[in-house]
C-alpha cells in the first residue's frame, strides 16, 4: 500500500517536471510552471522520506540526520537565493548547479564504498554486487559526471564574480583530452576486470574528474559562461539520472534525463543566439584566441568625448532615442535611473525605446529581467532584429555599458573572435553616445572600433552617476 | 556480449524511459524565446535537484556505525536541498520581474 502511494508520488513528480518545463518556455505561464515543478518536487521528496522501502522491505531511518540536512540546506538556499543581487543571479545558478553535481558524486562514493572492499576470497577480483558490472558502470558515471559538473560550476561561478581569471596554456586541449582518456581507461579497467584494488582506482577516477572539470572551464572566456553553465546543468541532469538507475527510481530518472536533454538543447539554442557553434565556444577560448587581427588596427585615431550638458541637449531635442543596455548598466545598478531618464524624455515628446541584444549582459534575458525590475514597459523592449530595422530612423543611440554586442568587427573582421555574431547596427542611427567607465575593452577582450567612428562620442563614468547627471541636466534645460 | 544483453533486458523499462524522456525534453522547450533562456536554465537546474532523493535514500539506509556513509550522506542531503530550494527560489525571483509587465501581452 505505502509503496503504491510512493509510486503515485513519483508519477506526480515526473508529470509536474514535464509540465513545469513546458510552461517555463512560455512567458505567460513561466512562473506558474516553476511553482508546479516545485510542488511536484516537494511531493516526491516527502513521499521518499516517509514511504520509501528498500528491496528487503526496510524503511529509512536516521530521520534526525535527514531533516537536519534538509533544514540546513533549505535555510541557506532560501537566504542565498533571496539575498542575491540581480547582477549575481547567473553566479548563483552556477553555484546551485555545482551543489547538485556534488550531491550526485557523493551518492556514488557512498554506494561504491559498499561494494569496493568485498574481494572474492583467494583471488584478486572484486566480489560482484547484485546487478553485476552494470551497477559499477552507473556508479562510475555518476561520480565522473557529477564531479565534472561540480568542479566546472565552481570555476564558472568564480569567473562570473571575478574571482577566477581566464587561464589557458599551450596544448591545454590536448592535456584535457589526455585526462579524459585516462579517466575512461581507468573506468573501463575497473568495470571490465573488477580488480581487488578497485577503491584506489575509483578515487583516482574521482580526483581526475574534478581536475578535468576545472581545466574544462578554465580556458573558456567569461562571456561564454552562460553557455557553459547550461551545458554543466545538463551534465548534472544526467548524473541525477544515474541515481535513478542505481535505486530503480523513476522520478530521478525522468527528472534527470529530462533536464539532460532539455539542457543540451538549451545550450545549443544559446549558442545559436550568438551565432556560434558549441564546439566554437568550447574550443575557441574567447580572449585567449584573440590573435593579431584586432591589435593590428590599434591606430584607429582618437575618440571624442561629449559633456553631460551636450549629451542632454542632443537627447532632449531628438525625435527618437534608442537605449542599448549592457553589463555596465547591471553592474552600476542603474536600471531605475535609466527608467527615469526614459520617462523624462517621453515627457519632452521624445520617443524612447530599448534595443536588447540576446546576449547582452552575462546571460540571455539578463537585460529584460533587469529593466523589468525598474518597471520599464515590456513593449518598449525591442529584440535585435526589430531594433536593427528601426535604427535608420533614430536620432540618438545611447549605449549604456554594452560593448561586444555593438562591435562592428563582428560583421567585417574575420580574424575577430566574435566574428559572425549578429550585432546591433547602432551605426545606422544619426548619433551614437557611448557610456563606459573607461576605454578598456569589453568582456571578450577586444577593441571596439565603434568608439573611434566619427558618429560616436564617448561619455565616461559610472552608468548610474552619468544617468543621474543627465536627468538633472535635462530637467534644467 | 551476453552480459550486456542481459543488462539491457533486465533494465528495459528504464531504458524506455530514458529514450522517451530525451524526446520529451527536446520537444518541450523547442520553441522557447531567447528572453526566457536564463529562467528556463535556472528552472531546469532546480529540477535536476531530484538527486536529493538519492541522497535521502543513502542517508536513510546508512547503518549507525558507518561514519563514511553518514557524513557523506548528510553532506549530500544538504547540497541537494540547496540545489532544489535555491534553484526554485532564484527562478521564481527572476520570473517575478517578468510578471509585472506581462498582462498587456497575454489575453
Amino acid at each position: 500500500m505505502e509503496l503504491n502511494i510512493l509510486t503515485v508520488c513519483y508519477l506526480i513528480g515526473s508529470v509536474t517536471f514535464i509540465l513545469g518545463l513546458k510552461m517555463l518556455s512560455n512567458p505567460a505561464t513561466a512562473r506558474r510552471g516553476n511553482l508546479i515543478a516545485a510542488a511536484g518536487m516537494t511531493i516526491a521528496i516527502t513521499g521518499t522520506i516517509f514511504l520509501y522501502k528498500d528491496d528487503t522491505g526496510n524503511k529509512l531511518h536516521n530521520y534526525a540526520w535527514i531533516f537536519g540536512g534538509i533544514l540546513i540546506g533549505g535555510i541557506i538556499g532560501t537566504l542565498a537565493a533571496k539575498k542575491v543581487k540581480m547582477t549575481a543571479m547567473p553566479e548563483m545558478v552556477s553555484m546551485f548547479n555545482g551543489m547538485g553535481g556534488a550531491c550526485a558524486a557523493l551518492i556514488s562514493i557512498v554506494e561504491f564504498s559498499h561494494i569496493g572492499n568485498n574481494v572474492v576470497p583467494g583471488s584478486h577480483k572484486l566480489l560482484l554486487p547484485e546487478g553485476g558490472q552494470g551497477i559499477i558502470l552507473i556508479i562510475l558515471l555518476g561520480v565522473i559526471i557529477g564531479s565534472i559538473s561540480f568542479a566546472g560550476s565552481m570555476i564558472a561561478w568564480g569567473k562570473l564574480n571575478g574571482k577566477v581569471k581566464d587561464f589557458s596554456f599551450k596544448g591545454q586541449h590536448l592535456f584535457n583530452i589526455a585526462i579524459l582518456l585516462v579517466i575512461l581507461g581507468l573506468a573501463t579497467y575497473l568495470i571490465g576486470w573488477t580488480p581487488a584494488n578497485a577503491t584506489i582506482i575509483f578515487f583516482l577516477v574521482f580526483a581526475l574528474s574534478l581536475l578535468y572539470g576545472i581545466f574544462f572551464v578554465f580556458p573558456i572566456g567569461g562571456a561564454d559562461m552562460p553557455v557553459v553553465i547550461s551545458l554543466l546543468n545538463s551534465f548534472t541532469g544526467v548524473a541525477a539520472a544515474c541515481g535513478g538507475f542505481l535505486y530503480n527510481n523513476k522520478v530521478m530518472l525522468t527528472g534527470g534525463i529530462l533536464v539532460g536533454a532539455a539542457g543540451t538543447l538549451l545550450t545549443i539554442l544559446m549558442c545559436k543566439a550568438m551565432n556560434r557553434s558549441l564546439t566554437n565556444v568550447l574550443i575557441g577560448s574567447f580572449g585567449g584566441g584573440a590573435k593579431a587581427g584586432p591589435l593590428g588596427k590599434k591606430e584607429q585615431g582618437s575618440y571624442k568625448e561629449i559633456s553631460i550638458s551636450d549629451a542632454a541637449v542632443v537627447m532632449s531635442y531628438a525625435h527618437k532615442v534608442f537605449i542599448v543596455p549592457g553589463y555596465g548598466l547591471a553592474v552600476a545598478q542603474a536600471q531605475h535611473a535609466c527608467h527615469e531618464l526614459e520617462k523624462l524624455l517621453e515627457e519632452k515628446g521624445v520617443e524612447v525605446k530599448y534595443a536588447i541584444h540576446p546576449v547582452a549582459g552575462r546571460m540571455p534575458g539578463h537585460m529584460n529581467v533587469l529593466l523589468a525590475e525598474a518597471d520599464v514597459s515590456y513593449e518598449k523592449l525591442l529584440e535585435m532584429e526589430q531594433a536593427n530595422e528601426e535604427f535608420p530612423g533614430t536620432d540618438v543611440v545611447l549605449i549604456l555599458g554594452a560593448n561586444d554586442v555593438v562591435n562592428p568587427a563582428a560583421k567585417h573582421d574575420p580574424s575577430s573572435p566574435i566574428y559572425g555574431m549578429p550585432i546591433l547596427d547602432v551605426e545606422l542611427a544619426k548619433t551614437v553616445i557611448v557610456n563606459k567607465r573607461s576605454m578598456k575593452p569589453g568582456y571578450a577582450g577586444i577593441e571596439n572600433e565603434l568608439f573611434y567612428r566619427p558618429k560616436t562620442s564617448m561619455l565616461f563614468g559610472d552608468a548610474k552617476k552619468v544617468l543621474q547627471d543627465l536627468i538633472g541636466e535635462i530637467k534644467n534645460l | 556480449m551476453n552480459s550486456v544483453l542481459n543488462w539491457i533486458s533486465a533494465n528495459q523499462q528504464m531504458i524506455y524511459i530514458v529514450i522517451l524522456m530525451i524526446f520529451i525534453g527536446i520537444e518541450v522547450i523547442g520553441r522557447v524565446p531567447s528572453v526566457l533562456h536564463t529562467p528556463l536554465m535556472s528552472g531546469a537546474n532546480a529540477i535536476h535537484g531530484v538527486v536529493i532523493i538519492g541522497a535521502i535514500i543513502v542517508m536513510g539506509k546508512a547503518e549507525s556505525d558507518n561514519y563514511l556513509a553518514l557524513v557523506l550522506g548528510f553532506l549530500a542531503v544538504i547540497l541537494g536541498t540547496l540545489n532544489v530550494v535555491g534553484g526554485f527560489v532564484v527562478t521564481d525571483r527572476m520570473l517575478e520581474m517578468f510578471k509585472k509587465k506581462k498582462p498587456p501581452k497575454s489575453p
